[in-house]
């Protein structure tokens, strides 16, 4: 199966999905990208560069690991987990910004621009930038700017400007917006190096090719470690980039189940949530440069969203996974902030991993579905990042007593150096 | 009576029409019916009534906190149409409907270009909405003589002008600079032969946009231009002082 092959259809469209919706004035830069994007994809050195240079620098491959405490207490499924929380910088948003960054070189740009929720692409596209000596400016909601220091704190020291986005509802699409704005004002020397595989095409298309290592990856070594095949794999869903990457490994196999998991946010029918397809809420539209399910109102307004994890916590789906879904290919399910919480818990206690607020929502659906499943039979989850980044609302959601005295402390410490 | 008729018309009595905008519902629609009275007494020949939008991602500061407040204080679609009535009632001025295009799609393109017609409303800007996308939206328009503005840009390759200008209808928003709604444009050399390009490609009237402030700014477009497109720098005016601001503000502008 070729999703990308756009021979029969209309270019940039997964079904009734996708296509480019920009104003006017970026249809050459769009187009010069697009150019830009087939000549590297139609180029095996690309894709050999590329493969080095994340070897080299993030630690690729990473590894697959058998949660065999995980899977006994359960008593169900094997549970095996792919380690994207193992690259430099902590998540599967390395991938995507070292092949834009090769990319941006080709097209001659000197300067980068990124959007961010929970700072983790905002934290890799600094890294980047820095590695590459380029320009860099970040995107990011006040209220995730509030949410998510310790990102903000490396990508400023990285050398990139971080700026805090206090239109709309503050997160990650007003973070979008404000790109578009930069954008369509810099595009001569600059890059939009977009964090997911949403947005106008190519960008789905290029966010899924890049993330599709992890995929290719994943599959020779759960054939290797389990010896054969995965029965379901699960990937959390906010854009949908981790989980493009990996699913894409199983496309062919039809006896691969692929379950994307999103933010159920307070659950069904509290309207704080940001469910695209596991719930009934949302419905098509077109915003952000591309068509899909958005959570918006009746008049095509978008909804607030919510969720305990910054990097989920977004209106649209991407466009490859609307059609997925609606052709039956890939499954979608939510979890809560309370079950991802929980689902936390257990799997620091039973295995010594911390995953990330977004990928336990991953774990979550696992976890409910692993008991029902066979000894003999296998899940696969993307662990896209990793947790220790949550610290902060981590401690919070677990009400950690301890953590809150040592906060104490250190304000107090902070209030008196200022005196 | 299409659009280029219209301008032609009104162009026998002076040389540079004005083109205005107001956001829907901010500060309030009392506030807009008001705004509207001083642009009619001014002489304003054309007003776009953006609708607002939850992601105006092409606008700049001051249209994105005006949409964001209006859709805040309540503001639905049907009032817009309401407002669109009132105005095309009672104003000599005409009428176009802006924003971007969910709100066309989330109600149907049919029931979209009706409304406008229903309301008075002569067509529409849908900026986020491109040439290749707009095949069925714009079939529908033919057939109820709404007519679909669209931009030419400086980024705009000849080629790409040419099937801009093939598409046109009524007449073309030029966009003077890259960017946003709302920051300063130099006008120089730069905007004419942009506007010469533009010319080769069509033959509708051109309206020129984005950037335009002030007397300075006509009195550059004059002879160029049919149409000057005024929006920020009016509610920037009317947030700062008032009726008696945007008043003066087209009357300094429209000398």
């Amino acid at each position: 199966m070729d999703i990308f092959d756009f021979s029969d259809g209309r270019e940039g469209y997964y079904g009734e999905y996708g296509g480019v919706f920009l104003p006017e004035i970026l249809h050459a830069t769009i187009e010069e990208l697009l150019a830009c994007f087939r000549e590297c994809k139609a180029d095996p050195k690309f894709w050999q560069d590329y493969v080095a240079l994340l070897q080299n620098y993030s630690g690729r491959p990473t590894p697959i690991t058998h949660l065999e405490n995980l899977s006994r207490k359960l008593g169900g499924a094997q549970i095996y987990v792919k380690r994207d929380d193992l690259n430099h910088t902590g998540s599967h948003k390395i991938n995507n910004v070292m092949g834009q960054g090769l990319l941006c070189q080709r097209l001659g740009k000197r300067r980068v621009i990124a959007e961010t929720g929970a700072g983790q692409h905002g934290f890799a596209t600094a890294t980047m930038a820095a590695k590459f000596g380029f320009d860099c400016k970040i995107y990011m909601g006040a209220v995730d700017v509030a949410r998510q220091r310790p990102n903000v704190f490396w990508m400023e020291n990285l050398g990139a400007e971080v700026i805090a986005v206090e239109d709309g509802q503050k997160t990650l699409k007003d973070a979008v917006n404000e790109c578009m704005r930069d954008w369509v004002t810099n595009m001569a020397d600059t890059h939009y190096i977009l964090g997911t595989a949403c947005g106008p095409h190519p960008f789905p298309e290029m966010v899924s090719w890049f993330q599709s290592i992890i995929g290719m990856e994943a599959r020779e070594q759960i054939l290797k470690q389990a010896g054969r095949l995965p029965d379901r794999v699960y990937a959390c869903v906010g854009g949908g980039s981790n989980a493009m990457g990996i699913f894409q490994g199983f496309f062919d196999d039809d006896n691969v189940e692929l379950i994307g998991c999103e933010a159920g946010g307070h659950g069904v029918g509290s309207y704080m949530h940001s469910a695209r397809l596991a719930y009934d809420d949302a419905s098509v539209g077109v915003a952000q440069g591309y068509k899909t399910y958005f959570l918006q109102n009746n008049e095509g307004n978008m909804n607030k969203t919510h969720s305990v994890a910054a990097g989920l916590d977004y209106i649209g789906i991407n466009p490859i996974f609307a059609h997925l879904w609606e052709q039956g290919k890939v499954r979608f399910e939510a979890a809560t902030d309370t079950e991802v919480k929980e689902a936390l818990t257990l799997t620091m206690r039973t295995e010594g991993l911390i995953p990330a607020l977004e990928s336990t929502h991953a774990f979550v659906t696992a976890i409910k579905e692993a008991p029902s499943m066979g000894k003999d039979e296998i899940i696969l989850i993307n662990q896209s990042g990793r947790g220790d980044k949550d610290i902060f609302t981590i401690a919070d959601a677990l009400d950690d007593s301890k953590w809150k005295t040592f906060i104490a402390g250190k304000a107090d410490q902070y209030r008196s150096e200022n005196k | 009576m299409g659009l280029q008729t219209y301008i032609a018309e009104r162009k026998k009595d002076k040389d540079l029409l004005v083109m205005a905008h107001v956001v829907c519902g901010y500060p309030s629609f009392e506030d807009n019916m008001q705004e509207l009275e001083i642009m009619a007494e001014a002489g304003v020949d054309l007003v776009e009534l953006q609708f607002p939008f939850s992601e105006p991602s092409a606008d700049g500061p001051l249209f994105v906190r005006a949409n964001e407040a209006s859709l805040k204080s309540g503001t639905t679609i049907d009032q817009c149409f309401e407002f669109m009535y009132q105005a095309s009632q009672r104003f000599p001025f005409k009428i176009l409907m802006m924003g971007y295009y969910n709100t066309a799609f989330k109600m149907g393109e049919e029931v979209f270009v009706k409304r406008i017609k229903e309301a008075g409303g002569v067509g529409y800007i849908l900026p986020d909405l491109p040439v290749e996308e707009f095949a069925n939206l714009h079939h529908l328009s033919e057939q109820e003589g709404i007519e679909p503005i669209l931009l030419m840009t400086p980024t705009s390759t000849d080629r790409r002008l040419a099937k801009l200008g093939a598409a046109s209808r009524g007449m073309v928003y030029v966009v003077a600079r890259k960017g946003v709604t709302g920051s300063k444009t130099t006008m120089g050399d730069e905007v004419l032969s942009l506007i010469a390009r533009c010319r080769q490609h069509t033959k509708l009237p051109i309206g020129v946009g984005f950037g335009v402030s002030c007397k300075a700014d006509m009195d550059f477009l004059r002879g160029t231009a049919d149409l000057a497109i005024v929006g920020t720098a009016a509610l920037k005016t009317w947030e700062s002082s008032g009726a008696e601001g945007l008043k003066v503000f087209f009357a300094e502008l429209m000398a």
